[in-house]
């Protein structure tokens, strides 16, 4: 097969790989794109969409469980609902399959080659990919490795038989009549809900001493509320030891010490996702490591000159925004423009019920890096927007600067808060003090007025408080 | 709706142009009557220019500095009813005449069509509060290491794109946020040398523009040591017993009367030297070969005021007695320091005192007040030995700097102008004596 030579080559087309691409084409860099897969990477295909395309669908399920069985306070009731969960994961991979084409489109008018298989390098200046047609080899002046992550498996916890990963979650042909959750972090926790609410028992087992141990109890406390009200058994400072011999059962050392055995349809491992490091050739090029990521620069430079990488490959937060940042971010700097890594925060969505948004940092950072912090926090419980829908549960949280009143960081639990984390974001990335925000209208009846209401709060005087 | 221009008035006797110096209103303002608009400036008075109507303000005709000549139009503003503007059509070019007239710098280009003459002036508007922000920016370290420079990604953009590392960056919004103004201001003064402390490069230059009484200094100062080959005389006084007098008057004096100061006696003796060298008390219309002699004594006295040098005049010194020229020092002297002394009291002196008071000095080199030909400076009085034949006994001792245009006034005639005042000083009964 005839070799290819372009400017630059991006392997993997997750959010980082496309996003990078089609910046470059769009810039006229001559740009091939290698996947295995389908474009769009684990978020597409087996990550964020998959999984709230789910979680939407549970939801509207346990409305309507909610509803036949007379509880709903808004005095509407409907006979008992039934669940096609064959039809729903239909639907989602419907939904999957428009933006894989979407992305493919976007790509082809951006006028990036996109190559099928899976690339190795041979040296940095070359990359061969076995195709479905043979062996293409690839020159590239440039190459970026955007290769993601894969779901971390216990060894004595294999993937395989009821033993099954978030992609197998998003694929079940059936809501397993127990569940077991290892892992309490967010993708457990937002697919346990999301099965508890089809009618899953769901037990979810964490070593940590509580659940979603990457957020502060504070966040988490409203979280752990509903787990309860929802039915789910959330045993923390537990290990899970492996499966019980007999088969459907899952053998757990608890917090004393005791062992436990939890009968499981499907045992869901979710702790954690690692880089991709195998498969693709790292060995031939020697790049340097920071702990098990590739080692970047301020630029997203590998040790190798010409070698840039972009994604979960290099590190945490682990998360599709902070890959598509950095791909456009390299597809500028390879155009020849002047850039550099200078965000202020990368927002991250827990999308659990009620849902967790954070930007910035936490009072707990903000004071590790000896701050003196003025904190404000904000109930929904206090907001005629979140009583309307039912969502009082939760907060907004500001955390700023004591001195000059510079925000820091800003968090949120609560129903629907996801959005908000646009206006986090936005705040931060401007540098916006207290006053700002206080200082900006925000439409009523919204959530969002929370955000303006815990900043007037840190300033010492909320109006609705 | 209607226009109505304001042309700039008649600001005084023979004066055919005057100089803006100050906009209290801009494009765009509502105004009443008797707002005051614009101030302006003749050879000595600053005159305000108050609004005979209500109305909007449409156009400004003149910039800060620039010379308007009598009756052309300073302002036009949207009044109720049919106004004074005549048609469009002609009043730009009346407009952009009006400046060529002067000599000055015009302001719109004589083709401008009416819109096109307004950018102008409204450009000049906006642009002051601009220049002063920048010029307020401080130099040195702009932040705690290792504290992240605070802007907005299109801030941050535009540095990176410029080359400009952030952090040395100085922010002048809330909380030391980076604006574009600020990259914008690092960008044209060029990278500084960020200092974590103590003494720091100022390369700053702040352009200041040379207007109003400044202006009026200038000129005068340079008309005055380009045409005048100046002479200057010092002499030292012991006005020993001429304090013991004024001590005396001031602390037997009525009610009514002023304190008195040196002055008033130094402008006596000069009024009886004057007596004795007429030709000290001139003008010298040096164009037409003139010297008019003049027969009253209008004493010119320098003056700082908050903006800078002004000199009123007490008219007649001749016909004043020692009482008479110390009130009138002193109500002219408030006058010129409150900004209301009128162009008639700053101006018509035919001789000149100059004096830095209580700031000291053993001599100076006072420059005439031209078209005059002679100025006295006071120095400062101190106590000094003085060798009195047998013995140092402490006097009080003054110096006086005088300088002379040495074009009409010799040298000789200039010591015996001053040994004269000296005389009279040091025997102060002398002033008074008639004959």
């Amino acid at each position: 097969m005839k070799e290819i030579s372009c400017k630059l080559l991006v392997i993997g087309a997750g959010p980082g790989g496309y996003i990078c691409a089609i910046r470059a084409g769009q810039l006229g860099v001559d740009t091939v794109i290698v996947e295995k897969g389908k474009p769009g990477g684990t978020c597409l295909n087996v990550g964020c969409i998959p999984s709230k395309a789910l979680i939407h669908a549970a939801e509207e399920y346990e409305q309507a469980v909610h509803m036949a069985a007379g509880k709903s306070p808004l005095g509407i009731s409907v006979e008992k609902p039934l669940l096609d969960l064959g039809k729903t994961v239909a639907w989602k991979d419907g939904i999957v399959g428009r933006l894989n084409s979407g992305v493919s489109g976007l790509l082809k008018k951006a006028k990036v080659k996109i190559v099928e298989g899976t690339a190795k390098f041979r040296d940095g200046k070359t990359v061969e990919v076995e195709t479905e047609t043979g062996l293409q080899v690839i020159r590239a002046e440039t190459v970026v490795i955007a290769t993601g992550s894969a779901p971390v498996e216990l060894p004595f916890l294999p993937f395989g038989g009821p033993v099954i990963s978030s992609t197998e979650a998003l694929a079940l042909p059936k809501v397993p009549e127990k569940l077991t959750v290892v892992g309490g972090g967010y993708i457990g926790l937002e697919l346990g809900i999301a099965l508890a609410k089809m009618g899953s028992a769901v037990t979810v087992v964490e070593a940590e001493a509580r659940i979603l141990p990457q957020y502060d109890a504070e966040l988490t406390r409203p979280v752990a509320k509903r787990l309860a009200e929802l039915g789910i058994e959330a045993l923390t400072g537990a290990k899970a030891k492996g499966l019980a011999s007999k088969g459907g059962a899952l053998l757990v050392e608890t917090a004393d010490g005791a062992e436990k055995k939890i009968a499981a349809d499907k045992i869901l491992v979710t702790v954690g996702r690692k880089p991709v490091m195998e498969g693709w050739g790292r060995e031939e090029i020697g790049l340097d490591m920071a702990g098990k990521f590739i080692r970047i620069d301020d630029q997203c430079r590998t040790s190798m000159r010409g070698i840039f990488a972009i994604g979960d490959v290099t590190g945490e937060p682990m998360l599709a925004h902070r890959a598509m940042a950095q791909g456009e971010m390299v597809a500028e700097i390879v155009a020849g423009n002047k850039r550099n890594w200078d965000k202020r925060a990368i927002p991250a969505v827990c999308f659990t019920d009620p849902e967790i948004v954070t930007a910035g940092l936490s009072p707990d950072e903000a004071r590790a890096q000896g701050r003196e912090v003025k904190i404000g926090i904000f109930p929904f419980s206090a907001n005629g927007r979140a009583m309307t829908m039912l969502g009082e549960a939760g907060f907004v949280r500001v955390v700023a600067r004591a001195d000059n009143h510079l925000v820091l960081g800003i968090q949120a639990v609560g129903r629907g808060v996801s959005e908000l984390s646009t206006a986090f974001g936005l705040a931060l990335e401007m540098g916006a003090r207290l006053e700002d925000i206080a200082g900006t209208i925000h439409a009523h009846p919204t959530q969002g007025e929370g955000f303006q209401e815990a900043a007037l709060k840190t300033l010492g005087h909320a109006l609705h408080i | 709706m209607g226009e109505h221009v304001i042309k700039l008035p008649d600001v005084g006797e023979g004066v055919a142009e005057a100089e803006l110096v100050e906009w209290h209103v801009k494009v765009g303002d509502l105004v009443r009557e008797d707002t005051v608009l614009a101030a302006v400036m003749t050879d000595k008075a600053t005159v305000e220019i108050p609004s005979p109507v209500d109305g909007e303000i449409l156009w400004l005709g003149a910039e800060i500095g620039d010379t308007v000549a009598v009756g052309s139009p300073l302002i036009r503003l949207k009044v109720e009813g049919e106004g004074t503007a005549p048609s469009a059509s002609t009043e730009p070019q009346k407009q952009a005449a009006a400046p060529a007239e002067t000599g000055e710098k015009a302001t719109p280009p004589p083709a401008a069509a009416a819109p096109a003459a307004k950018s102008p002036a409204k450009a000049a508007v906006p642009a002051a509060p601009e220049s002063a922000r920048v010029a307020k920016t401080t130099f040195g370290a702009p932040r705690p290491e290792g504290e992240k420079p605070l802007a907005s990604p299109a801030v941050r953009l535009r540095a990176k794109e410029a080359g400009i590392d952030l952090r040395q960056v100085v922010g002048s919004g809330p909380a030391g946020r980076i604006g574009h103004e600020d990259v914008e201001a690092f960008i044209a003064r060029g990278p500084q040398v960020a200092r974590r402390a103590g003494l720091a490069e100022n390369n700053s230059v702040e352009d200041i523009k040379v207007i109003g009484l400044r202006r009026k200094i200038a000129e005068k100062m340079a008309l005055s040591k380009s045409r005048i080959p100046h002479i200057t005389y010092v002499e030292e006084i012991d006005v020993t017993a001429l304090e013991e007098l004024r001590a005396a008057l001031n602390k037997e004096k009525r009610a009514d009367r002023p304190k008195l100061t040196m002055l008033p006696f130094l402008m006596r003796a000069m009024v009886k030297a004057i007596g004795e060298q007429p030709n000290l008390n001139s003008l010298h219309d040096d164009d037409a070969g003139v010297i008019h002699q003049h027969g009253g004594i209008h004493i010119g006295i320098a003056a700082q005021t908050p903006t800078g040098l002004v000199v009123p005049v007490v008219k007649h010194a001749e016909a004043r007695d020692l009482w008479d020229c110390g009130a009138e020092v002193n109500r002219l002297a408030e006058a010129a320091k409150t900004g209301t002394a009128t162009r008639e009291e700053l101006s018509g002196s035919t001789i000149t005192i100059t004096s830095l008071g209580a700031m000291g000095g053993i001599a100076t080199t006072p420059v005439i007040n031209y078209p005059e030909v002679a100025i006295v400076g006071v120095n400062k009085m101190v106590v000094r030995p003085v060798w009195d034949g047998v013995q140092f006994i402490p006097r009080k001792m003054m110096n006086l700097s005088s300088s002379f245009d040495h074009r009409v006034i010799d040298g000789w005639d200039a010591a015996v102008f001053v040994q004269r005042i000296k005389a009279l000083l040091e025997t102060p009964a002398l002033i008074f004596v008639e004959g």
